[in-house]
């Protein structure tokens, strides 16, 4: 009789609790805290402002001028090819849409890991991503700037590249916005403005911290300083770095009124980046779909791009990410946890981009189209076969290393396989773009495509500017967004669920 | 010396400010603010703010960056130089959403950050509160509350009291120092 009652009572919704659940202590399951060896509020100021203001390492100069020599080639390959033609970069009859699409379409997607961190990762309240959010927000922005470089000077006459936003010209004629090219315009810009926006407002505590340090660092610097001459510069060097860190922070003074609207708009941002980063390489995508090409002319683009540009971004976050831990000793702030977490996304990623070549086989075989058959038997066994074998060989096989814990443990194979996973992703965009272009519906019009020189130059040199970038960033602002560490830590939690 | 601008009470820790904030909150001080060198969960509860206004000026932006990108398409297409490409319309709300789309999120985004400077008066490059001696620790490791003297229930003596009741790691007065 009390069973049926106890039973009844739970149906009815007037739910008693059974007495069972009294005796039952649910153990408490340790969760991997995100801050190792328990380090302090100071210590995490010291750690991250240390590296903006101590000396500039050997290894920094060093590291800055290779890449700005590499940078140069970039310099070199675009003054070439103003000063003479945009024939110059191997793109002929019928392959248009070389290296330079491939390129852009590489940058673009390095970016997207950073907006994915930095924006979805922040709607699903993934706390991990604090410790890697500030970096891989400044390699979107980089590589957003290495990307541009490509559409702007494929254009040919660069000079009148403005034409491609809506300004009124001498021909009185307009862009044409039903053209995908046209989207990629707004899209890109769009996506460089706001991940800039969205980079500064969360650093502006954090440059705040930085100013008001400067004081205590100069008193310090001038205490070493032997020299009058010693003293003049630092003199010099810290009024300049009062006024950098001071007008960039905005009078930031962490007063909580303003934390509240702070927060606010950086959910609102976040809210607004997820379906940004979801429109670029979808817009991007459909640079491609929207052509008739054989290869191209496929729904599954905007999926499997977004899909391959998180796995690339997430690829070149764990290159940057790794040796930064190491050369300033951040172990406790980028824990096992964090490599765990970003090897797993490249996993995930990685078999949603196995799944889409998978796909796109078997969609061509199913469609029955003869030109959409060939285009895809053309990329695996044609005259690019060896690209194709290569991206499979890294895009598909590569992550599913990450499987084994013992290989996400091991941080050097965590580092080889992710410059594997960039590699085979810059083969991707290669193979979908060459491919089908060099071996279209008509074979009279075939031909092999190979980059000049110049296409290597310019490529090559753009990972010098990317390098140059981040290595500026690295010295000037904070690398890591300390305020938001801080607020994921065991001490910043006023209800004492230790 | 005329008026401080107010009192300031240290904490060391975050539950230490939180509890303190509450205790502020239901004495029912008006002008008073809590400095923190994080967002603390919560504490926007315990001072009773209210929900920020920054989402209005995000649907604003929103709004007027989809019109612009509708708009513009429209007058270049079908007003100003109506061209046949491709047999198509001159403008339909289809092919140019992809455009209005970017100038939405465009300038919502430009309308979060700047909705987020002007509900905060920043850049406000100086504030009394800057003149505190260990102001660096606000934006570090400490955290603190302070009571403007311009609130109807201040008073030097008694507030002093108040704040002492919270048991701070000390107790400063913050003076207004541009204004002398």
């Amino acid at each position: 009789m009390s069973t049926t009652a106890d039973q009844h009572s739970q149906v009815s919704g007037a739910y008693s609790r059974p007495d069972v659940l009294e005796e039952v202590r649910p153990a408490s399951i340790p969760r991997r805290p995100l801050i190792e060896n328990n380090r302090s509020f100071t210590w995490i100021t010291q750690k991250v402002c240390g590296i903006v203001e101590s000396k500039t390492p050997t290894w920094w100069w060093v590291a800055f001028i290779i890449c700005a020599a590499i940078a140069s080639f970039t310099l070199m390959g675009l003054t070439y090819l103003v000063s003479t033609g945009v024939g110059v970069w191997g793109l002929r009859n019928p392959t248009f849409w070389g290296w330079a699409i491939v390129n852009f379409v590489f940058w673009i997607g390095i970016g997207h890991a950073g907006t994915l961190i930095s924006a979805i990762l922040c709607l699903l309240k993934q706390k991990w991503r604090t410790s890697i959010n500030r970096a891989a927000e400044a390699m979107t922005i980089f590589a957003v700037i290495c990307a541009g470089i490509f559409p702007l000077f494929h254009v040919g006459r660069v000079w009148f590249a403005w034409w491609l936003f809506p300004l009124p010209n001498a021909n009185a004629i307009w862009p044409n916005f039903r053209s995908p090219l046209e989207w990629d315009v707004f899209a890109v810009s769009t996506y460089g403005t706001v991940s800039i926006l969205f980079w500064y407002m969360g650093m502006i505590p954090d440059l705040a911290t930085i100013r008001d340090r400067v004081p205590m660092i100069f008193e310090q610097r001038m205490a070493n300083a032997g020299t009058a001459g010693r003293q003049a510069f630092e003199r010099f060097y810290f009024g300049f770095r009062r006024l950098f860190y001071g007008i960039l922070s905005m009078g930031w003074r962490g007063s909580n009124r303003h934390w509240s609207n702070y927060e606010m708009a950086y959910l609102l941002l976040a809210g607004l980046s997820t379906p940004l980063v979801l429109s670029v390489h979808t817009v991007v995508s459909f640079d491609f779909a929207v052509a008739n090409l054989p290869g191209w002319h496929t729904t599954i683009f905007p999926p499997y791009f977004v899909a391959g540009a998180i796995f690339s971004g997430f690829g070149m976050v764990l290159t940057l990410m790794l040796p930064l831990r190491a050369i300033f000793g951040l172990q406790d702030l980028i824990t096992q946890y964090h490599i765990d977490c970003m090897a797993k996304i490249c996993l995930a990623t990685g078999s949603m981009v196995g799944y889409a070549y998978m796909m796109e086989f078997f969609i061509a075989w199913y469609g029955a189209n003869p030109y959409e058959g060939f285009a895809f038997v053309n990329r695996a066994f044609g005259p690019y076969a060896w690209a194709y074998w290569i991206m499979i060989s890294c895009n598909v096989i590569t992550p599913q290393f990450f499987w084994f814990k013992w290989v996400r443990e091991n941080l050097w194979l965590v580092w080889i396989l992710s410059c594997f996973i960039n590699v085979g992703m810059w083969f991707e965009r290669f193979v979908i773009t060459v491919t089908s272009l060099a071996n279209d519906f008509l074979p009279a019009n075939w031909d092999y495509f190979s980059p000049t020189i110049v296409d290597i130059f310019t490529f090559f040199g753009t990972f010098g500017l990317f390098g140059v970038l981040f290595l500026l960033f690295v010295r000037f602002l904070p690398l890591l967004a300390f305020a938001e560490i801080k607020a994921v830590s065991k001490q910043a939690d006023v209800h004492g669920h230790h | 010396m005329s008026k401080p601008y107010g009192y300031l009470a240290l904490f060391e820790s975050a539950p230490a400010v939180y509890h303190a904030a509450r205790s502020v909150r239901e004495a029912g001080f008006k002008k008073w603010d809590v400095f923190t060198p994080f967002p603390i969960h919560g504490m926007d509860g315990a001072m009773g703010l209210h929900r920020s206004k920054v989402p209005a000026f995000t649907l604003i932006g929103g709004i007027i960056g989809f019109a612009t990108g509708m708009l513009t398409a429209w007058y270049m297409g079908q007003f100003d130089y109506p061209l046949i490409v491709g047999g198509k319309p001159f403008f339909s709300p289809i092919f140019p959403f992809p455009v209005a789309y970017e100038l939405t999120i465009l300038l919502a985004a430009f309308g979060t950050i700047g909705g987020m400077f002007i509900t905060n008066r920043l850049p406000m490059h100086y504030h009394p509160v800057m003149n505190y001696d260990k102001f660096r620790h606000l934006t570090d490791d400490k955290f603190a509350v302070v009571i403007e003297s311009g609130d109807e229930l201040f008073s030097e003596a008694a507030t002093r009291e108040f704040l002492e009741s919270l048991h701070p790691a000390e107790i400063a007065v913050i003076n207004d120092e541009e204004e002398e």
